[in-house]
This record gives C-alpha cells, sequence and structure tokens, in this order.
C-alpha cells in the first residue's frame, strides 16, 4: 500500500479524465436485450436421410415402399425420411421380440439392471446430442430438453435398473414374472421421455418391447437404438418399428403382443381398447386431460403465477398433464391475473434451438390447426382473449401464448384438450365449488392446488378424481412416483414401483 | 465532465414519495396493526422461489448483451470496504479504483459509489470529489445493529455531517425476530429523519435486513415491506458479514416486494444485493433477474446495486476479454 500522500496524488491523476457513466438507453427498444444464444445445431450428429426401422438388433429396410418425412416444426424443413411400417414389418418385429424374450426374461435380474444402467450412462454421455435432437425434431425449447427431458430420461432408465434384481421386494410375490411381448406406442410430446417410460419398466422386468414412435418425432427413438447397440443390448430385446396410426394399429392388435401400452389421446385409446377387448392381451393407457390447477386466496401468489406458467406453457402446451384450465378464487382474480399478464409478456417465444427460448414451435401443421380451431371457439362462444405482444416467426408453426378470461364451464376451451399454450380461467367462491369444478370433466389425469394451509391441501387431495395431485407446484415428475389417469385419462400407473405391475403377470 | 445521475433524493420527489407512503403509514399506528399487516402479506413457497430464481439463472447472455450487463454492472456497484483495517490510504486507493476502474481503458465506466464507515466518510468525500462517484457510509451500530437509538442517530448524523450521500443502515434483527415491528419500523423512521440536511436535502436511506439472520422468504418479504413503508429509499439484503448474504433467492423476494409497492402506493425502491457476489457470471444473473422481474425502470444505478469488492475485478477482466478477444489474467487489473 502507498502512502496516503502518494495514493491522494494519484487519486487526482486518474481523476482528471472523466470515465464513462453508466451505458446510455437507445430509445424505443428495451435496455437489456439478450442476444442470440444459438445452440450447435451440429451437435445433433448426422441425420440420416432415409431410415429404416430397428428389428432384431439391425437397422433394416421397410418390406413396403412407402416413406414418410418427419420436419423441423420451427422452420418446416424436411430433417429426414423415415419408414412407413407394414404389418410385415410389424410381423418382423413382434418375432424379433419373441425370440429374444427366452433368453432376456431368463436373464438374472442384475445382469438385466447392467445393461439399464449402461444406457443411461451413454444417454446422460450423449445427451446434448439428444437435446438438440429432441429440439430439432419436436420443436421444443433447447433449455427443455437439455434441463427437464434428457435429464428425466436418464433419471428413468437408473431407476429401473436399480429395480431389476430387486422385483421380490415389490410386493408382487417372490419371483414375479414378466408378461411376454410388449408393443408400445408414444406420442410426440416428449419422444424421448415417452420411450424411457415405456422401454425402462419393461426391460427391467425381463420383457422384450416393439416400441412405435409418434409419425411426427421418430428421430430420437431411431437415435436411441443406435444407444441399445453401443450398449451391446441382445438383439430383438428393443425393437423399433416407424410409422403412422396404421402401423400403430397393427402392432396394437398383433396377436402374439402380450401386452399393450399407449400413450396418446383418447381417441386412438379407445380404438385400441375396443380392438384388445375379449383378447388375452393386457392394456394399459395413459390418455389426455384437461386438468384444473386450483389458486386459492391464501396461494403464494408469485409462485403459484410461476406454478400456472409451468403448467400451461412448460413444452408449448403439449403436455397431457397440462394445467389447462385455471381456477383462481374470486377473491384474487384480479391480482392473479395481473400477475399472470405481466409474467406473460416475458416469455420469450421462437427459436428452439436458442438457449433463452422458453415456449417454442407448435409440432406440427395439424395440432396448430386443432389450437387455432379451438381458441376460435372460444372467442366466438364469448370468452376474452389475451395473449402477450410477441412476434412470430414467419416460417415454422407457432401459437402465442393466450389466456381466456370470463370462461364458463360450457364453453369448449373449458372442457376440451387443446393440447396447447391456451390456459382457460374460471373462478370459484369455496373449497367445495372449487372441488366440483375440477371434477367437473371426463378427463382425471392430474390437479395443483396452490394453498398455504397444509390441511386444505390434504382434504383437496382427497377430493380430486386425479392421478396426480401437485400442491404449491405443477409440472413436476420424478421416475420414483407414479403416473397415470383417472376416468377417460386411461388406466396402469407408469413410474414408481407402481409402473412395475405392468410389466408383470401378476 | 458528465455527471452521474444523481439519486433520486432531490427534495420534491421526497416529498411526493412521503405523500403516498402515508397512505399505508397508518398500518403502522400500533404494532398490532403492523403485525396484521405484515402476516398479512402473500406467503412465499420457499421449493418454487428457488426454482424460479434458479431458471433465471440459466439464461445465456452473450456477446452484445454481454458486454451491455458488464459496463450496466460495473456502473451500479457501491465499492465496498468495511474492515477494521481501514486506513485512509486504503480509502483513496478504493477511490480511485472507484473513479477510473482499468486505467487502461478510460471508456470503462465509473462505479456508482463507494462504500465506507463512517469515520472515513471524509476521506472518502475529499478524494471522490466532482467525480460524480457517491459516497456511501454503513451507520447505525453496523453490521450487529446492537446500539441504542440515541448511538444509531448519532452515528447517522455523523457520517450525513461528514459528507455522506447515501447511509446504510441495519436492522435490530432481533427486535424483528422477537416480533417488536414496531421499534424496527420506528428506528427507520428516526434514522431517515437523521439522514436531513441542513439545507434540506437528505441522504439517500438503505435498508439492509441480514437476510441470512431473518432466515425465512415470509420474514424477507415482511421486511422489505415495513422498510419500505418506513421510508427506505432502497432494501438492501446483507451487511457481507455473516455466513450467507445475497442469494438469487432472498433478492428475487426484494424485487418481488419494490415491484409491489410501486404497483401499491405509487413509490418507486431500489435493490441491491450484497455480499458473496463475486464473479461476473454472478452479476449477469442478478442483471437478467430485475430485467424479467422488474424491468427497464430498475436497470439503472439509481435503482440497482450490488455492494460488492472483489466483484469488480472479475467484471474488468471480462470486459478486457469481450474488448481483446483473450484473457489477460489478474496481473492485468489493479489489486487496491
Amino acid at each position: 500500500m502507498a502512502s496516503p500522500q502518494k495514493t491522494k496524488k494519484k487519486t487526482g491523476a486518474v481523476a482528471a479524465p472523466a470515465p464513462a457513466p453508466a451505458p446510455a438507453p437507445v430509445p424505443g427498444r428495451k435496455l437489456f436485450e439478450y442476444a442470440p444464444a444459438p445452440e450447435s445445431r451440429a451437435a445433433a450428429g448426422e441425420i440420416a436421410s432415409s431410415n429404416g426401422h430397428f428389428i432384431g438388433g439391425e437397422f433394416v429396410g421397410s418390406s413396403g415402399k412407402e416413406a414418410l418425412k418427419t420436419v423441423d416444426p420451427s422452420t418446416e424443413e424436411v430433417l429426414a425420411e423415415f419408414a412407413q411400417g407394414t404389418e410385415e414389418d410389424v410381423e418382423r418385429a413382434v418375432k424379433a421380440a419373441r425370440d429374444a424374450f427366452g433368453p432376456w426374461s431368463a436373464l438374472p435380474g442384475a445382469e438385466r439392471g447392467k445393461y439399464l444402467f449402461r444406457i443411461a450412462r451413454i444417454i446422460q454421455e450423449r445427451s446434448r446430442e439428444l437435446a438438440v435432437l429432441e429440439s430439432i425434431d419436436n420443436g421444443k425449447p433447447i433449455r427443455e430438453t437439455r434441463d427437464v427431458d434428457l435429464p428425466l430420461v436418464a433419471a428413468h432408465f437408473f431407476y429401473y435398473a436399480g429395480w431389476a434384481d430387486k422385483l421380490e421386494f415389490a410386493s408382487y410375490g417372490p419371483d414375479p414374472k414378466p408378461v411376454g411381448v410388449a408393443a408400445q406406442v408414444i406420442p410426440w410430446n416428449f419422444p424421448l421421455l415417452m420411450l424411457a417410460w415405456k422401454i425402462a419398466p419393461a426391460l427391467a422386468t425381463g420383457n422384450t418391447v416393439v416400441l412405435k414412435p409418434a409419425e411426427t418425432t421418430p428421430l430420437t427413438a431411431l437415435r436411441f437404438a443406435e444407444i441399445c447397440r453401443q450398449a451391446g443390448l441382445p438383439k430383438g430385446v428393443v425393437n423399433i418399428v416407424t410409422g403412422d396410426g396404421r402401423t400403430g394399429a397393427a402392432l396394437t392388435a398383433h396377436p402374439g403382443v402380450d401386452k399393450v401400452a399407449f400413450t396418446g389421446s383418447t381417441e386412438v385409446g379407445r380404438a385400441i381398447a375396443r380392438t384388445l377387448a375379449g383378447t388375452r392381451t393386457r392394456l394399459s393407457l395413459e390418455l389426455g386431460g384437461k386438468a384444473a390447477n386450483i389458486v386459492f386466496d391464501d396461494a403464494p401468489v408469485d409462485q403459484a403465477v410461476e406454478g400456472i406458467v409451468d403448467g400451461i406453457f412448460f413444452n408449448q402446451g403439449h403436455v397431457c398433464c397440462a394445467g389447462s384450465r385455471l381456477l383462481v378464487q374470486e377473491s384474487v382474480h384480479d391480482e392473479v391475473m395481473e400477475s399472470l399478464k405481466r409474467r406473460m409478456a416475458t416469455l420469450r417465444v421462437g427459436d428452439p434451438l436458442d438457449k433463452n427460448t422458453d415456449v417454442g414451435a407448435i409440432n406440427s401443421a395439424a395440432q396448430l390447426a386443432r389450437i387455432r380451431e379451438l381458441a376460435d371457439a372460444g372467442e366466438a362462444e364469448g370468452a376474452e382473449r389475451w395473449s402477450p405482444a410477441c412476434e412470430l416467426p414467419s416460417s415454422g408453426y407457432w401459437f402465442a401464448p393466450t389466456v381466456f378470461t370470463n370462461v364458463s364451464a360450457t364453453h369448449r376451451v373449458a372442457r376440451e384438450e387443446i393440447f396447447g399454450p391456451v390456459l382457460s380461467v374460471l373462478t370459484f367462491r369455496t373449497p367445495e365449488e372449487a372441488v366440483a369444478k375440477a371434477n367437473n370433466t371426463p378427463y382425471g389425469l392430474s390437479a395443483g392446488i396452490w394453498t398455504e394451509k397444509g390441511s386444505r391441501i390434504l382434504w383437496m387431495a382427497s377430493k380430486l378424481r386425479a392421478g396426480v395431485v401437485w400442491s404449491n407446484t405443477f409440472n413436476k415428475f420424478d421416475p420414483t412416483s407414479p403416473f397415470g389417469g383417472y376416468k377417460e385419462s386411461g388406466y396402469g400407473r407408469e413410474g414408481g414401483r407402481h409402473g412395475l405391475e405392468a410389466y408383470l403377470d401378476v | 465532465m458528465p455527471t452521474f445521475p444523481q439519486p433520486p433524493a432531490a427534495a420534491e420527489v421526497a416529498a411526493a414519495a412521503d405523500g403516498a407512503r402515508e397512505s399505508l403509514a397508518e398500518v403502522a399506528s400500533s404494532e398490532a396493526t403492523l403485525r396484521r399487516f405484515l402476516h398479512g402479506l402473500p406467503g412465499i413457497d420457499a421449493v418454487g422461489l428457488q426454482s424460479r430464481a434458479a431458471s433465471l439463472g440459466t439464461r445465456s447472455i452473450k456477446t452484445t448483451a454481454k458486454a451491455y450487463a458488464i459496463d450496466l454492472a460495473i456502473s451500479m456497484i457501491d465499492l465496498t470496504t468495511l474492515e477494521g483495517a481501514d486506513t485512509p490510504g486504503k480509502v483513496r486507493s478504493l477511490c480511485a479504483k472507484a473513479m477510473r476502474p482499468d486505467p487502461s481503458d478510460p471508456s470503462t465506466p465509473r462505479t456508482a459509489a463507494v462504500c465506507v464507515y463512517p469515520d472515513m466518510v471524509p476521506v472518502a468525500r475529499a478524494a471522490v470529489a466532482g467525480s460524480g462517484v457517491q459516497v456511501a457510509s454503513v451507520a447505525t451500530a453496523f453490521p450487529s445493529g446492537r446500539a441504542g437509538l440515541p448511538v444509531k442517530l448519532a452515528d447517522t448524523a455523523e457520517a450525513v455531517a461528514a459528507g455522506a450521500d447515501e447511509i446504510d443502515m441495519v436492522i435490530d434483527r432481533g427486535a424483528f425476530l422477537s416480533g417488536r415491528y414496531l421499534e424496527v419500523f420506528e428506528t427507520i423512521r428516526a434514522v431517515k429523519e437523521a439522514c436531513r440536511r441542513a439545507d434540506g436535502t437528505s441522504a439517500h436511506l438503505k435498508v439492509i435486513f441480514e437476510t441470512g439472520e431473518l432466515q425465512t422468504y415470509d420474514n424477507i418479504r415482511r421486511a422489505s415491506w415495513l422498510a419500505m413503508v418506513a421510508g427506505a429509499d432502497f432494501i438492501k439484503t446483507s451487511t457481507g458479514k455473516v455466513a450467507v448474504n445475497a442469494t438469487p433467492a432472498n433478492t428475487l423476494v426484494l424485487m418481488e416486494a419494490v415491484r409491489d409497492f410501486r404497483a401499491a402506493t405509487g413509490v418507486q425502491v431500489g435493490v441491491k444485493p450484497a455480499g458473496g457476489i463475486r464473479t461476473t457470471k454472478d452479476a449477469m444473473k442478478y442483471l437478467v433477474t430485475v430485467n424479467e422481474v422488474l424491468g427497464d425502470d430498475w436497470l439503472s444505478p439509481d435503482w440497482f446495486r450490488f455492494g460488492a469488492s472483489s466483484l469488480l475485478n472479475d467484471l474488468l477482466m471480462q470486459r478486457q476479454k469481450l474488448t481483446t478477444g483473450r484473457y489477460s489474467g489478474p496481473d492485468y487489473v489493479t489489486v487496491d
């Protein structure tokens, strides 16, 4: 340290040229604009221009000639062609799974667990690649695939890997047996996560699988097939057949299948249930939802608003358990709506690969049309529509975050599953009324309760007819927790110890 | 010479603010009404709050946005030395750094203020004279706040008389935690009075809660409203002298409080996280939070400050990296 005198002199010297003041604002512009922060598209690895199925441990061509295209929904650019699975393809895949079933189910649980642990670790190692690929194919933001989807995918494989050698403790008797060959049909909203929910418990319990990814998002399932090879998984244990609903129908109706697991729309779920009625094939269904997110007047308002936003705008609202009906106590309606609109105005809609994007692209033109139709119906029926000012890209499928107020229970936007970033707001006066309104839907997948009163949370949870009830949070997932629906939201549970049951002959 | 924007302590602004605050002041007419008011504020769900703060921390701030944010952060620093070993020499050296943080690059903004103990105010006042850098002084038996009211007021008056532009007072956490809210309220009012200068203007009052000692987020929200109703110009998380100082989550509570307070009264109050903010990355997270929770109105040194000492050098190194394209290292920023 210099002597005081010397320091003072120095001080005088540096004070002479005026240092710059704080950065000056540019008129008409937000002060703090985030520069683009794009994740590298190249990180997705090479995407083959045409793709076949994965059957018996090999990538094979289809027996048919028909090929489908998958596009990047944020640009409408074609990413790749993939095979439309034929009945013959399904036949081969089911046979491969059947052939593999004997040896695979005979393996000690600890050995099956090793494969699953290996798959989980490879997923972690390749998580950036898978996250980018998922974002490109699905349209969901990289922030979500990176921070939510991929960590959960790995967690599911780790979790069920742990069960593989402990099935005797799952409370299904001393040595529970697998069901056999499982046909699994998954949706496009969480392509890789739904794959993990289906494949991890099936393999841990000793089943073999034929999985059909959705026709708009086949790429990560095919990449997962590569991971199965990398992990040295025995041939035929996992088979992937791509295609649209026709392939799905052929697969779920195949007589060689012992178990069908479907996640998707209630309409298709009904058709599958009809097909399988009277057959020996077991079925579990995870279908639509129209969840109530219930905000009481003593709720932690700021966190409730975050929960409302996470509940309906997470994954562009393409979530079966989305909190699409906001039930807010009338006494705090205005306050909550004001906070919600202020918060919605900060949502960043745009390029899914930008690390600062909160809301990405709608998955397909068909889905966008469906969202538009329902939103227009909401307006026509007299509900008040509001969206924050946001600039949407000129190409691709986009829908601005939207909220409807003055919604009544008879409006279509309050009854039908929109499966998009559209929230309908209804009010209630008492806890009894909240329960009655929340349960007033053919669905029953999830619900949310926001109150600081613990006793009310427990009371509400016991009255709500929903498979998952979140309290003071929403859309939180964990492999240890069972997930599934009441009523027309389906039956069977996935996740946790309960998730083993669907794949055990008990 | 460009002048640093003066904190809005001008007499007329203060008068208008006092008027608006008066509409709320009746909540402090008795211990019972004050308690009912503070306990009637919406609760905070800790898990939800922390997850919101963490998700704001994942924003990716690059290139032009980073350059803007670094300069903004530098201009918001209350460059602080609060050590028993502080000497006039050390304080002068700090002042020189505040006025010209990077001698190799005159385009670097100056910091908002220097923050010192009351006995160092005359030294700091002389050193920064005419530069636009404000002199902030801690007061009221900083950091513990454990002294009688007359001592606290004398402490404050001395700093103001010595030329402090801003007073960083601490609340009595013992009184707050034992539920004597009115005592805390009246102390803040009295200190605010002691900030008044002979010419009718006032030193700017920052109220420190020591959030690490209040522990719960509900307490932090109550303390924020208590201080704002009592007349705080700024609310500040911590002294920097305890184990847990500013965190993104507890600063978010302060931000929500000033946002809601302005909506209720029209009076804007500033926020200052202090302690534990050491890296550019940390500072970016706070600025992103200001940007998305409070918006443009708070994105200036008049309304947001960082209480920090080592943060400045990290910001300078990152600034040099942006300008020159390479990392220079700690030998290329000054040690003070």
